[in-house]
């Protein structure tokens, strides 16, 4: 852990100081119960953002674990004579098994399907405990020793109890913010497939925050029924559970762990104290304020009062967060002069024979076949619709070819995984950027350098390399939210790199780029190229390409048009054809 | 009569329940659909707006003299229909001074779509709602009374050689009559209007609409207004054979959201399918089970259809990536 952690950490701990030293004046037990419950809600946003901030997977369903670990805790007291204390952890075990449980079957799912799929778990389990015949279980009342059963008179106790596991939860979602594990979890909310292109088995991360996450929101629901006393499957299973560790969470922000901190702290007293001074006479009155509340903060500040908060504060040191205005591409059709031939290296890295792929009755990619030596450059152009991403796809194993076989370095590679091609030394960027704006332009990029760095400390030094390399250093430490479009297309080329990759495939880099920026990322890549690195890439446009590329492969309705240099592939009449029809040709 | 003519008796007559209280199902699902199908907004309050609808029609009911110009039997229906336009401005006004902040254009630049915010802001909807209607209305249960509800036809559908008795209750009848009237007709308005292009046009890609001159936020709107009523106009055929209290909504949030799910996500028909389906799945999961565990049948069967067919029964464009 660097400085920047253990100070974030500072504050954290002086604020819980200050919090244990006003609870200990606090003698009204029904305040002291408050105090527990923000803590305890305070841990169960925690947990949730774990799994849902940093992977960007909404769970609607997290009570399922909160209300294990309560039932867990009171029935194995009612049943066994089992303490809390040893329930507490034995939860957090049932839990992080639940976890794996529901999470392998669910994570097929994306979007909106894996969130509302999420919602079903808990009711149901609702249902079945009102089956079992468990309408409402309370904890029997010891009193021969309490202590060893958890069982204070002093309600304080309870709050230094949640306390000390808040404090462990705190620690622990810094530690994963700062780790492999935390970065991984940052790639896949960024973009799933990008992040497998990384090298990053994502399935196994997933699996590893959800049983992390449960675990802890079990330990929280032991806890809570500890301290609550009696519950019934629609207090701890009921929708208002799942919603409320949203609630918290989002309230301060997702994606940070002071947002579930701020959440709670703000919303649980609020809603208890109405409930008590106002819930004899007005009936609801708690929910209503409490809703008119995040209402009014979600219009102000959809992202949550942490994000606000900060970037209102980065905003004001001039630090801008504005998103990048898109700059508007040169309509140039002139060519430029192509750059001289060289002489190839004849080493082939990438062979790629006979690739079709159909879906139904759509032939995107026919028969397409290349060879690609060592160290060249070769550009893959044609018309949008042409075929182009779904070959990059076919390579690198997002598809699966219907036919069709890829060598890299002599061996076939086809119908391999994402990550296996990244580890085999095929990196990729995408059309579409997905910078993770939040992020410095250095994690961007070290993200990528998982696949092969051991340790973080080489991470950073891959990341430090890649970033020299297409000419980021000096802006390594800026958010990537604040970029301009050369930027980041120039840090996903980063990212790229920082996968080690000794072959390259490029979609659209240059696109969106305004004609001096083209010429900029160019060079770039010229530079990439002369370090020995192979590079594959696509675009539409052809001028900005004739200086870089060494070949060209023109592909259009899926198929291999022409091969060969820039100088003869410009003067193609097929080409011509291709890009304007047919018309232009005889002006050509 | 033997055991199979018992067993042939009660399965036919979990049919009929199942399809009549299907279809209402089915019409709470096609203004979830308007909203979070084909608008793409997730809107928890779905289930409370229905809430409301309940209670608009009670008080339609018992209000304006409907009740005693029409009749207890057909002045339900009347009070459904007479809540409906209020149900539509409602929906148009929570939609321009709230959700509107947080959807369409908006939605750029934001985490997950602006999803999260969606799902909080109508959180807070909702417990606004659910409370401020318990203040309002009391937390006691109510329902409309009509005595079609405890009335029903009785068919011996194989006459004399086979006596299997089944059972029409009356106003689960006209109920599902009215809500498939209803989805037909915003069938018709969605294909066959200027409107209802519009509104598929702003649902299928907001951006290229705008460039079309559609108003991306009003059509929006008018979706979110109409899923509103729709929802809220089922809400209140229910309450005429269903006691209500302001909590209700959450029951039905989830069945809305399952059905949409089964129907196919985007698909208006498909919601209804979906809607239908859980009403059977709901009935004839009691030849099996306890009642409790009925609501569970539900989730299990959701879950199954969400892993093996994602994108819904009749649905097509699983995701758009």
């Amino acid at each position: 852990m660097n400085m920047a952690v253990l100070k974030s950490i500072r504050v954290f701990f002086a604020l819980a100081l200050a919090y244990m030293v006003l609870a200990s004046f606090v003698t009204n037990s029904y305040y002291q119960l408050i105090m527990t419950l923000v803590l305890i809600w305070a841990i169960f946003g925690l947990s949730w953002n774990i799994f849902s901030g940093y992977t960007g997977l909404v769970s609607f369903g997290h009570a399922s674990f909160f209300g294990i670990g309560a039932f867990a805790t009171v029935l194995a007291q009612i049943f066994w004579g089992l303490s809390p204390w040893l329930m507490f952890f034995i939860s957090g075990g049932i839990g992080a098994l639940a976890g794996v449980l529901i999470g392998f079957p669910t994570f097929k799912l994306r979007g909106h399907y894996f969130a509302l799929s999420m919602l079903a778990y808990p009711l149901a389990l609702m249902y079945v405990f009102q089956w079992l015949g468990f309408p409402e279980v309370s904890i029997p009342r010891v009193t021969d020793n309490p202590a060893a059963y958890m069982q204070f008179s002093d309600g304080r106790i309870y709050t230094l109890i949640a306390m000390v596991f808040l404090c462990a939860v705190v620690v622990l979602s810094r530690a994963i913010e700062a780790s492999r594990f935390g970065m991984a979890l940052i790639a896949i909310k960024q973009n799933e497939a990008a992040a497998e292109a990384a090298g990053i088995d994502t399935l196994r991360w997933k699996l590893k925050a959800i049983a992390l996450s449960g675990g802890i929101a079990a330990m929280a629901g032991s806890l809570y029924a500890v301290v609550i006393l009696v519950i019934t499957p629609q207090s701890v299973f009921g929708m208002l559970v799942s919603a409320q560790a949203l609630t918290v969470t989002m309230f301060g922000g997702a994606g940070t762990l002071w947002g579930p901190i701020i959440g709670s702290a703000f919303l649980i007293p609020i809603a208890e104290i109405l409930h008590a001074e106002l819930g004899n006479f007005l009936p609801g009155i708690q929910g209503v304020v409490y809703g008119i509340a995040i209402v009014v903060l979600i219009t102000a500040a959809p992202e949550g009062m942490f994000w606000k908060v900060r970037d209102w504060l980065r905003s004001g040191r001039g630090e801008t967060l504005a998103a990048s205005a898109e700059e508007t591409p040169t309509a140039t059709v002139t060519p430029l002069p192509a750059r001289e031939t060289r002489d190839l290296n004849p080493e082939i890295v990438l062979d790629v024979r006979n690739m079709s792929k159909n879906f139904g009755g759509l032939k995107a990619v026919q028969d397409v076949s290349f060879k690609v030596n060592k160290g060249m450059i070769l550009g893959i152009i044609g018309p949008n619709g042409a075929g182009k991403t779904t070959l990059f796809n076919l390579l690198n194993g997002f598809q699966l070819p219907s036919e069709g076989e890829v060598y890299v370095d002599g061996v076939n590679m086809a119908r391999r995984k994402p990550h296996e091609l990244c580890h085999a030394g095929v990196g990729r960027t995408f059309q579409i950027m997905r910078p993770f704006t939040r992020m410095s332009v250095r994690d961007n990029v070290k993200v990528g350098s998982y696949v092969t760095a051991k340790d973080e400390a080489e991470a950073e030094a891959i990341a430090d390399n890649a970033l020299r390399q297409v000419g980021l250093s000096h802006i390594a430490h800026q958010l990537a939210g604040g970029l301009s479009t050369k930027d980041l297309r120039l840090m996903e080329l980063a990212r790229a790199l920082a996968g080690r990759p000794h072959i390259l495939l490029l979609d659209e880099t240059l696109a969106g780029l305004g004609k001096e920026e083209a010429v900029e990322v160019v060079a770039v890549i010229r530079r990439l190229s002369a370090s020995g690195v192979t590079v594959v890439i696509i675009e539409h446009t052809m001028h900005a390409m004739v200086q870089l590329v060494d070949r060209f492969l023109v592909l259009d309705h899926g198929q291999v048009v022409t091969e060969g240099l820039p100088q003869d592939v410009t003067r193609d009449a097929r080409v011509i054809e291709a890009y304007l029809g047919k018309k232009w040709v005889a002006n050509a | 009569m033997s055991d199979f003519q018992i067993l042939i008796e009660s399965i036919l007559q979990l049919l009929i329940t199942g399809v009549l209280v299907g279809a209402l199902y089915g019409m709470m699902c096609v203004g979830l659909a308007m909203i979070f199908g084909i608008m793409r907004v997730i809107n928890f309050a779905q289930g409370d707006f229905m809430m409301l609808g309940m209670y608009a029609t009670y008080f339609a009911f018992g209000a304006f003299g409907i009740q005693a110009f029409f009749g207890a039997e057909l002045g339900a229906y009347v009070a459904v229909i007479a809540a409906a336009p209020a149900m539509l401005l409602f929906g148009w006004i929570i939609h321009r001074l709230m959700i509107r902040r947080v959807t369409g254009t908006r939605t750029a630049g934001m985490e997950a779509d602006g999803h999260y915010a969606q799902l909080i802001l109508t959180l807070g909807i909702a417990l606004i709602l659910q409370n401020g209607a318990m203040i309002l209305f009391g937390a006691d249960l109510i329902s409309i009374r009509t005595p079609l509800s405890s009335e029903a036809w009785a068919i011996e559908p194989f006459g004399e050689s086979m006596p299997v008795l089944l059972f029409f209750n009356k106003s689960r009848v006209l109920t599902a009559l009215f809500s498939a009237a209803a989805i037909i007709a915003l069938w018709m308005l969605i294909q066959r209007t200027f409107l209802g292009k519009s509104l598929r046009a702003a649902a299928d890609n907001a951006e290229a609409a705008t460039y079309m001159g559609i108003n991306v936020d009003k059509a929006h709107r008018i979706a979110f207004a109409i899923g509103t009523a729709v929802t809220a106009m089922a809400g209140g055929l229910l309450a005429t054979n269903y006691p209500f209290s302001p909590f209700v909504g959450l029951e039905y949030v989830i069945i809305m959201y399952a059905g949409v799910v089964l129907g196919g996500i985007g698909s208006i028909i498909g919601a209804f399918w979906g809607g239908m389906l859980i009403g059977l799945i709901q009935q004839f999961s009691t030849l099996a089970l306890p009642t409790q565990l009925q609501n569970a049948t539900i989730f299990v069967c959701f879950l199954l259809v969400v892993m093996l067919r994602p994108q819904g029964l009749f649905g097509r464009n699983v995701e758009r990536t």
